[in-house]
């Protein structure tokens, strides 16, 4: 390859120009302030649409195909229905069939669903993806398989890089639970009903055009619009959007894992001794049985005490939902809904409201939601000596997960990543991680069942657990301790081709991932 | 002879172990094929201890296949012995070095409300268990373990006791029932194990027996120490020789009640009121408390059903036992904070203890509380009542400053 690389802020190499398109490195967290002016797309007259607000085409062919479909166009679509997603793999279906080649796919993230397309990587109609490379797709991109450099995007950067034009969509597909012919549409009802679309909406406003798929077709007008029909083109029926039962993420039961379970209690009883859990406060757990469990026992905390949260950030679940009805927490404040009662609970609380990337997350805005929150708990697949933190490739080097709302997250008042010290027999805390995806300085606290390592910055938290009974060690005696158990790794081999790159918020380049030897 | 064997554990759902195909051959050297999950990053570790230990048993042609789910390298270690001395007779052990904080021993009086139990041929179960703080851990040979695993699980259990970090808890074995179970003591008895479960006791002379083939073992490995028996009473003629074994030898600290097999024994169904077992909990209890050891009760095996382990724990206590099993780590506080003395025990035990230090202070010989005397074994009863109290969260360390100042 004949791609320049340079070391950024944090002394890791990376490429300047990226599938032809010249790069920033990192510059440090809050370093790199854009200018000039935000993408739009262009300018629709009403004149091109039918005035009986009736869009329908027949097939998400035809739709494809009136959207101007050719040879690297750029296609977003989204994962609302995640493991369930019956759409993404249709749309490359018909490019391949229609013989489209080098297109680039620009997903929210992917799942396991979506392997099949590793077959179109290989042939040549997706030539390289923008968001998420998870399981089978990320192994594939891992060993250099794939004909562009992938590019790893947090939720919010997403946003951002539609917004501020880093990334054209030339079309997206919006799969909806329910929408009107007028292209109106939600996620809280219907069959395949996800909870909400808050994912599409940066495409919905910036991409060139717009389809909205649906199994569910009401009369005008759909309500509530999550994603308003002024912003699309196109609507297509279809017999199936997803697969409900797969919709409900895996992840959304408490851990019945006692080493789990533990970890639980030792993060809500440091969040409860350091004052983080106090009336009026906030929280975000994601998914994942420990992240839900630590929610768990927040609320048993603020029931005992008699107090409550002001609002927790969500992904929404059962367990967050009972909170809610049960008036311990004021507002949920959801980014995406991860079972059905978290979907009921949308529907039928004021309380429980659908938020996006823009609002929760988007760097490139005048602020956002996830710095006013007071803990967030997080999880990593290694983190090192200075607290960087890796969520996207395993210490053998293979990139098999993707940043959600990971790197957003990070902003908040106190972050906490609950991990255990090893797993199997790989250590967790390296004295390097494999690609950093978060900076340490943002990366407050490490809990695992054998001690917890403060980040030295957190003086304060420091002082307050002076006389704690949790096991306070540094983060040197937490690897110590790890690799005592399990030995020191041996470092994984990489060859000097970049295979994808992991961008910050702000858009710039934090970090390669290197094709596996 | 046998010249291929399989030790070990592989397949969907193993984790932290490994699998080993050894093959013994009269040429071409030693053929090491590696399988592992973690192998980019453990390879070269895994075939540096697979090669040593061929080379401590002087085993120079052979075909060693190792499928490894991320297994710690002493389970490895265990496993490839295992292998090694199925094939070829030898009495030489290949040991890693023991852990420093493994060299601990416990004392006679210790509390021994939680002893968690975890089968002898699973190291995934084990590895973590330390973090969970039972009073005791169990590594178990007996009916945890397949028969045909019996023989591979002494080596994970003898390295367990060398090279896992228990953090303090009480490191026992329960061996398989006299006669088979001497054999499994010459695993175990030089890796400093402190106490030793006796299941399926019938007699005294089951006691004596282990404890004879203790004293040639120490003896012949140069070892001090104390090692403590627990004999588990499992059969209706268990119960009624239970004094007699209570006092079979000065060794015996604690004995347990087994109620799966006693209710099979007497042909009845085990039900969690437990009248069918009413007699011998309390036969237990009471040759326990006349030979001066602690009553220990059954498991209780539903891990789902905490407010039943609740119940099962209250019921325990009041029938006078001491503590009792437990098969899943979350039993643990739930078992802890039941047996925990209440808290009119503990403000009676803070009196007592207060008294005693006034005493002591002003010089007197005699303590009394109000115009009763205190004798000595009553005073130790309430410092041990206001020990487990601060253990388990009861009291503070500090109660006697803090109570004083204010």
């Amino acid at each position: 390859m004949s791609a320049k690389f340079e070391k950024n802020a944090l002394g890791r190499l990376v490429p300047t120009e990226v599938n032809g398109k010249s790069q920033i490195p990192y510059q440090g967290v809050g370093k790199y302030k854009p200018t000039g002016r935000k993408y739009a797309p262009p300018i629709a007259s009403c004149a091109d649409y039918p005035a009986d607000g009736n869009k329908i085409v027949p097939s998400l062919k035809d739709a494809l195909i009136k959207s101007g479909l050719r040879d690297g166009s750029v296609i977003s679509s989204h994962h609302h229905f995640r493991n369930g997603d019956l759409i993404a793999v249709q749309i490359f279906d018909i490019a391949h069939e229609l013989g489209f080649k080098d297109l680039v796919w620009v997903p929210s993230a992917s799942f396991e669903c979506q392997s099949s397309l590793t077959k179109y990587l290989e042939d040549g109609t997706i030539h390289h993806i923008e968001g998420s490379m998870n399981g089978s797709l990320g192994r594939f991109t891992s060993e250099g398989k794939m004909k562009g450099m992938g590019i790893l995007r947090s939720h919010g950067g997403r946003y951002q890089a539609i917004q501020d034009g880093d990334v054209v969509i030339d079309i997206a597909v919006i799969a909806a639970p329910t929408a009107d012919p007028f292209g109106n549409a939600t996620g809280d009802r219907g069959p395949a009903a996800c909870g909400l679309l808050g994912f599409a909406l940066a495409d919905s406003q910036y991409a060139n055009k717009v389809i909205v798929a649906t199994d569910n077709l009401v009369p005008f007008p759909c309500v509530p619009w999550q994603i308003h029909g002024n912003y699309v083109d196109y609507v297509v029926v279809v017999d199936q959007v997803g697969i409900p039962e797969k919709i409900v993420s895996g992840t959304t039961e408490i851990t019945k894992s006692p080493d789990r379970l533990l970890l639980a209690e030792m993060t809500a009883q440091f969040c409860d001794e350091t004052g983080i859990i106090h009336d009026g406060f906030s929280f975000q757990a994601g998914a994942g049985g420990t992240a839900l469990s630590i929610g768990v026992y927040f609320a048993e905390i603020l029931r005992e005490r008699g107090m409550k949260a002001r609002f927790a950030r969500g992904g929404s679940n059962k367990y967050l939902v009972k909170m809610l009805e049960e008036g311990l927490v004021d507002y949920i404040l959801d980014g995406q809904t991860f079972d059905l009662e978290g979907v009921r609970s949308m529907r039928e609380n004021e309380g429980h409201l659908n938020t996006s990337p823009f609002t929760s997350y988007n760097y490139h805005g005048k602020g956002n939601f996830a710095s006013q929150v007071d803990v967030v708990i997080l999880g990593a697949t290694e983190v090192d000596l200075n607290f960087n933190a890796n969520v996207v490739t395993h210490s053998d080097g293979v990139l098999l997960h993707g940043i959600g709302g990971w790197q957003n997250c990070l902003f908040s008042k106190c972050t906490i990543l609950p991990i255990p010290l090893f797993r199997d027999r790989i250590p967790v805390i390296r004295d390097e991680v494999t690609t950093i995806c978060g900076p340490g300085e943002l990366i407050d606290v490490i809990v695992t069942e054998r001690g917890i390592a403060i980040n030295p910055l957190r003086t304060d938290l420091i002082e307050k657990l002076k006389n704690s009974n949790l096991p306070i060690k540094t983060i040197q005696q937490l690897k110590d301790e790890g690799e005592a158990i399990c030995g020191v790794p041996e470092k994984p081999k990489f060859t000097d081709k970049a295979v994808a790159v992991i961008k910050w918020v702000d858009g710039t380049i934090i970090d390669t991932v290197w094709e596996v030897e | 002879m046998d010249t291929t064997i399989s030790i070990g554990n592989k397949g969907k759902g193993v984790r932290s172990d490994c699998s080993v195909t050894l093959t013994l051959t009269n040429k071409n050297g030693i053929d090491l094929q590696i399988d592992s999950k973690v192998k980019s990053l453990f390879g070269k570790q895994i075939e540096q201890l697979a090669r040593q230990i061929l080379a401590f048993y002087e085993i120079e042609n052979a075909i060693l296949l190792v499928e490894d789910s991320g297994a710690l390298p002493f389970v490895m270690a265990a496993r490839i012995e295992a292998a090694v001395r199925k094939l070829i007779t030898t009495e030489k052990e290949f040991l890693l070095p023991m852990l420093e904080q493994n060299l601990y021993q416990t004392v006679r009086e210790r509390n021994r409300f939680s002893r968690l139990y975890l089968p002898g041929n699973t190291p995934s179960l084990m590895i973590n268990a330390g973090i969970h703080h039972p009073d005791g851990i169990i590594l178990d040979l007996e009916d945890a373990v397949a028969p045909d695993k019996k023989y591979e699980a002494s080596f994970v259990v003898r390295n367990a006791l060398r090279n896992l970090d228990f953090y303090g808890t009480e490191r026992m074995v329960r061996i398989n029932q006299v006669p088979r179970g001497l054999e499994d003591l010459d695993y175990i008895v030089p890796q400093n194990v402190n106490l030793i479960l006796v299941p399926k006791c019938e007699s005294a002379s089951q006691i004596h027996q282990v404890n004879e083939r203790i004293e040639t073992i120490k003896v012949k490995h140069g070892i001090k120490g104390n090692i403590w028996l627990m004999p588990i009473i499992e059969s209706a003629l268990g119960v009624i020789r239970s004094y007699d074994i209570a006092t079979a030898a000065p060794n015996v600290v604690a004995m347990a009640i087994g109620l799966e097999d006693y209710t099979a024994d007497l042909g009845t169904k085990r039900t969690n009121e437990g009248n069918e077992s009413f007699f011998a909990r309390s036969q237990v209890v009471n040759a326990c408390r006349a030979a001066g050891i602690q009553p220990i009760d059954s498991v209780f095996s539903d891990v789902g059903d905490m407010e039943g382990l609740k119940n099962n724990v209250l019921r325990s206590k009041s029938l006078g036992f001491d503590g009792m099993g437990c098969i899943h780590p979350r039993q643990i506080k739930v078992i802890h904070d039941n047996f925990a003395p209440e808290t009119d025990e503990i403000e009676k035990a803070k009196k007592i203890v207060n008294a005693f230090f006034e005493a002591t202070e002003r010089g007197l010989g005699v303590v009394s509380l109000g115009t009763k005397m205190i004798d000595p074994p009553v005073v130790k009863r309430a410092q041990r009542t206001i020990d487990v109290a601060i253990k388990t969260g009861k009291l503070k360390q500090n109660w006697r400053e803090e109570e004083h100042v204010s």
